[in-house]
């Protein structure tokens, strides 16, 4: 079809956000805040050992304690099935594939051990103080160093080996002219959506239905039916409204447990983590420790480029950190050796926080391309243009749109490196050195199977849009009104969304940075054959219409009707269409087309990030009071929503940079700092100046031309922090996050 | 369950139940049938539960952390909430928050909301941060710094800072001048 005309400015315009209203009036209803009568609140008791068997679990005092309508162990739980886990099913969403409440193994510390139900929050949390459990401990690996004694073998994702090796990296390695070979660690972390993990919970006969603050809706629905011997028809996953993901919104055993729970008491339960119990019960991005060497030519051209990580999981998950995917994907070089293998530990599962893989990996690579370029004497800079490549590294596929080089010049002109020193230790004020450091950032495109849209076309030219995605204030409920205003030819105000159900159409999940490119492919679809049928079953036929003998592919959209493409004057309205079809309104849901533009090109998002580091000479106090991040990302569906993604993917890497970390006492494998005063996120006052550009060149292979938006934003900010620490002091700091007490 | 003693909500009286350990954040959220005000963390580090209290010399609301507050200690006082902030349509700070992009999940948004209005009284009143150059002055212009400053008890991992700071600034520009 060829493109509608509603106007230029439906698609890309700064469209204000279509829950705004809802959100700032506090009205938007929450997981946790769902009414319910005859409600019961769940509280959680938490194994105190990473390892071993619970041998006593008295229970008497919590269940005489006021209010408690049940104590929930492995004694009484009902039969559940292991939940299918992300990555090791095709709709798994559990973080790991471990059976909840069915035995007496504690496999982590933290572990939920007893589950207690009492009509308010205050008398359940009372009664499960009142659990006491004991345990006969085993020994358990909590410690980095035990876990690599123990062994390490390749790390898998989605069942590929992470190897990837083309020529002979090390031989050309020893013989480059110039050359780097550090170690860099990056730390766990915790996603911390503001919002702590909560369902409310209630059976209706045999139909499950779960008010959950998922990014998997699908997904979660299925792995619930397996999980209680269901038809997935017999569970609905609502979750409207979801306050913050991150990737830490999966299917979690809080939600397994409240579930169990509500079945046996037979009344609806509420179970809303405290801070602290989703650290106990959710797991976050995984600790690594990357070696990259890079060999290169006097004139900067790489000839070997190796980059091997190794990282913590757990017996019982398949979500590794990818940490070598971007690095493959940025620069050209002679050869390659990019391996990942994992070491076993007995935590909680690790798993997805944005950008998973390339932001650690990211911090790594483009450390060393800066350590390089201090040994070559280039600028950083120019080091990463003459190392461009004209296809994808490795693969040699062919680019669908590549212009990173636009975005990092246009990126250092904003941010003005050229008056940069690229001597360290060059500038200060007062007792503040100041330095500024640049890093490449990538993200690659995806688009999953499973995309589905319906859409209905009702009376006065109105559109609806329904399909299973998610809202976490990316802006995808905004961005799919445009899509579909866009499509219809039909003013914003005329589209209504529904979203953020496992009723309705699709399997998309808020994952992947994936969901704008799966609804704009499942919107097309449908719209197709939405247009098809509505000819077909009017206009087309009958002889009055300007449209007669037309067909989807004859025809556009124009002002809230369709038009003949050979003659645009030939255009009838939609109610007329309807009116002939003899309809009130027509349906028409259809699958997104097979995502075939991720095998045939090489599609990724790409940035460039800079950043004005300033470390203070008496504390060692680093602040960033400036960064440019400069995107190519293809077209770019919604400047407003856009800038908030690319702004909170940097902010969140400028708490990687300098303050987060959770921290895992290695006696006990406890997390210690379960808590947001002891793990620490950027606050207003460190959060500075953010400027953000973008090329908003459209990709010709992908659906309306996008790429993913939503964590390009966080890759590299750590590297560009730690590349602007040495230029403005000479410290390198290679070890996550940049605490002052590496800087003194 | 409840007493026939209570606290004003948003201008309405809400029964204070007979369990002394209720906070005013559950108060509001579990039993007011207010879950406008959020819990992030329920321990006074998120900013997500604040409100606006009378202020005990009857001047300018004052934002408190709800989550630290026992319920029976705002007994006969008064509480303004995210949903009661709007004297009609909208609050002008919500409007700014719309117009500015001042939120993404929205869940910080309601701690966020009420905070800048009574971060923005105490600039009117001269209460001093630590950023404020001068401190004898009897008011304070909230420049950008004061603001960050100001506002960094209110967590946001979303990142929409600049949104939530322009809307600020925007809505009280000339304020405390």
């Amino acid at each position: 079809m060829s493109t509608p005309t509603t106007g230029p400015d439906v698609l890309g315009a700064p469209v204000p956000r279509r829950d705004g209203r809802v959100k700032v009036t506090g009205t938007a209803r929450f997981a946790a805040e769902v009414p319910m009568p005859g409600l019961l609140y769940a509280a959680f008791v938490h194994s105190t050992v990473a390892k071993g068997r619970i041998t006593g679990l008295d229970v008497a005092a919590a269940e005489n304690s006021p209010g408690v309508a049940l104590v929930m162990t492995h004694r009484n739980a009902p039969p559940m099935a292991a939940p299918p886990a992300f990555a090791l099913h095709p709709m798994g969403a559990s973080g790991d594939n471990l059976p909840v409440m069915r035995d007496d193994r504690v496999r982590w510390n933290g572990q939920a051990v007893a589950v207690v139900l009492a009509d308010t929050q205050e008398r359940a949390d009372r009664a499960a103080e009142l659990v006491t459990p004991s345990y006969a401990a085993e020994p358990a690996v909590t410690t980095w160093s035990a876990a690599k004694a123990r062994g390490t073998a390749r790390a898998s994702n989605y069942g590929m080996p992470l190897t990837t090796v083309s020529g002979d990296a090390d031989a050309a390695l020893s013989a480059a002219a110039v050359s780097v070979d550090h170690t860099y660690t990056t730390p766990r972390e915790s996603q911390n959506a503001m919002e702590p993990h909560a369902a409310t919970v209630v059976w209706d006969g045999d139909t499950l239905v779960v008010h959950d603050c998922t990014q998997l809706v699908s997904q979660v629905a299925v792995s619930l039916a397996e999980v209680f011997g269901l038809r997935p028809d017999q569970v609905r996953v609502s979750a409207p409204f979801v306050g913050g993901g991150f990737g830490g919104k999966g299917l979690w055993s809080y939600l397994i447990l409240a579930a169990a729970a509500a079945r046996m008491t037979r009344r609806p339960v509420r179970a809303a983590l405290s801070r602290e119990g989703v650290y106990r019960l959710v797991g976050g991005r995984t600790l690594t420790e990357q070696r990259v060497a890079i060999g290169a030519r006097a004139d900067g051209r790489f000839d070997a480029i190796i980059h091997t990580g190794l990282m913590a999981m757990t017996e019982h998950n398949a979500v590794p950190e990818a940490v070598t995917s971007a690095t493959g994907a940025l620069y050209a070089a002679g050869s390659f050796r990019l391996e990942v293998d994992r070491a076993l530990m007995d935590t909680v599962a690790n798993f997805y926080m944005r950008a998973p893989g390339e932001a650690p990996g990211s911090f790594a690579l483009e450390s060393a391309i800066d350590e390089l370029a201090h040994e070559l004497g280039i600028d950083p800079v120019e080091l990463r243009l003459r190392n461009e490549p004209e296809t994808e590294p490795v693969t040699g596929r062919p680019f669908s749109s590549r212009h990173a080089v636009e975005a990092y010049r246009a990126g250092a002109e904003r941010f003005g490196w050229s008056a940069r020193s690229a001597v360290p230790r060059a500038r200060r004020e007062g007792e503040w050195w100041v330095g500024a450091g640049t890093a490449a950032a990538t993200y690659p495109y995806v688009r999953f199977p499973g995309g589905a849209a319906r859409l209905v076309l009702q009376p006065g030219g109105r559109v609806g849009v329904e399909a299973a995605a998610h809202e976490m204030g990316m802006g995808t409920a905004t961005v799919l009104a445009q899509i579909t205003a866009e499509r219809f030819a039909v003013p914003l105000t005329a589209v209504s969304v529904s979203y953020g159900d496992s009723t309705l159409p699709g399997v998309i999940m808020a994952a992947g940075s994936q969901q704008t490119a799966s609804l704009a492919a499942a919107v097309a679809a449908a719209h197709r054959e939405l247009v098809g049928g509505l000819l077909a079953a009017g206009a087309a036929a009958g002889t009055g219409s300007p449209l007669a003998g037309c067909t989807a592919d004859t025809v556009a959209t124009r002002d809230g009707g369709l038009c003949r493409l050979d003659d645009p004057d030939a255009w009838e309205p939609y109610d007329a269409l309807l009116a002939r079809a003899g309809l009130t309104e027509l349906r028409a849901e259809q699958a997104a087309p097979p995502p075939a533009e991720m095998g045939a090109w090489s599609i990724h998002s790409y940035g460039a990030v800079f950043a004005e580091v300033r470390v203070n000479d008496v504390t060692g106090e680093v602040r960033v009071p400036r960064i440019v991040g400069s995107f190519d990302c293809g077209r770019i569906l919604n400047a407003r929503t856009a800038a908030g993604q690319f702004r909170g993917g940097i902010i969140m890497g400028l708490g990687m940079a300098l303050m987060e970390e959770t921290q895992v006492d290695g006696r006990t494998g406890r997390i210690m700092n379960p808590s947001l005063s002891e793990y620490h996120l950027p606050v207003h006052a460190d959060v500075g100046d953010i400027d953000v550009i973008w090329t908003g060149i459209p990709d010709p292979r992908t659906p309306l031309g996008a790429h993913g938006i939503g964590e390009i934003g966080i890759v590299g900010v750590a590297a560009a922090v730690a590349n602007g620490v040495y230029n403005a002091v000479g410290v390198r700091v290679r070890d996550l996050p940049i605490t002052l007490d590496k800087l003194l | 369950m409840t007493t026939d003693r209570s606290v004003t909500v948003n201008g309405d009286p809400v029964p204070l139940p007979d369990d002394p350990r209720v906070s005013l954040l559950d108060l509001l959220r579990e039993y007011a049938g207010l879950p406008g005000t959020k819990k992030g963390c329920d321990q006074g580090a998120c900013g997500a539960c604040t409100v606006l209290v009378d202020g005990r010399t009857g001047g300018d609301r004052e934002r408190i952390l709800s989550c630290l507050t026992l319920a029976v200690q705002y007994e006969g006082r008064s509480v303004t909430t995210v949903e009661g902030l709007a004297d009609g349509d909208l609050h002008p700070l919500q409007e700014a928050f719309i117009d500015h992009d001042g939120f993404q999940c929205g869940y910080c948004t309601p701690g966020q909301l009420c905070s800048a209005v009574g971060m923005a009284a105490e600039a009117r009143r001269g209460v001093p941060s630590h950023v404020t150059a001068d401190v004898t002055r009897s008011e304070v212009e909230l420049t950008t710094a004061e603001i960050r400053e100001r506002m960094s008890g209110n967590l946001c991992r979303c990142g929409a800072h600049h949104g939530i700071v322009a809307a600020i600034a925007t809505t009280y520009a000339g304020a405390g001048r």
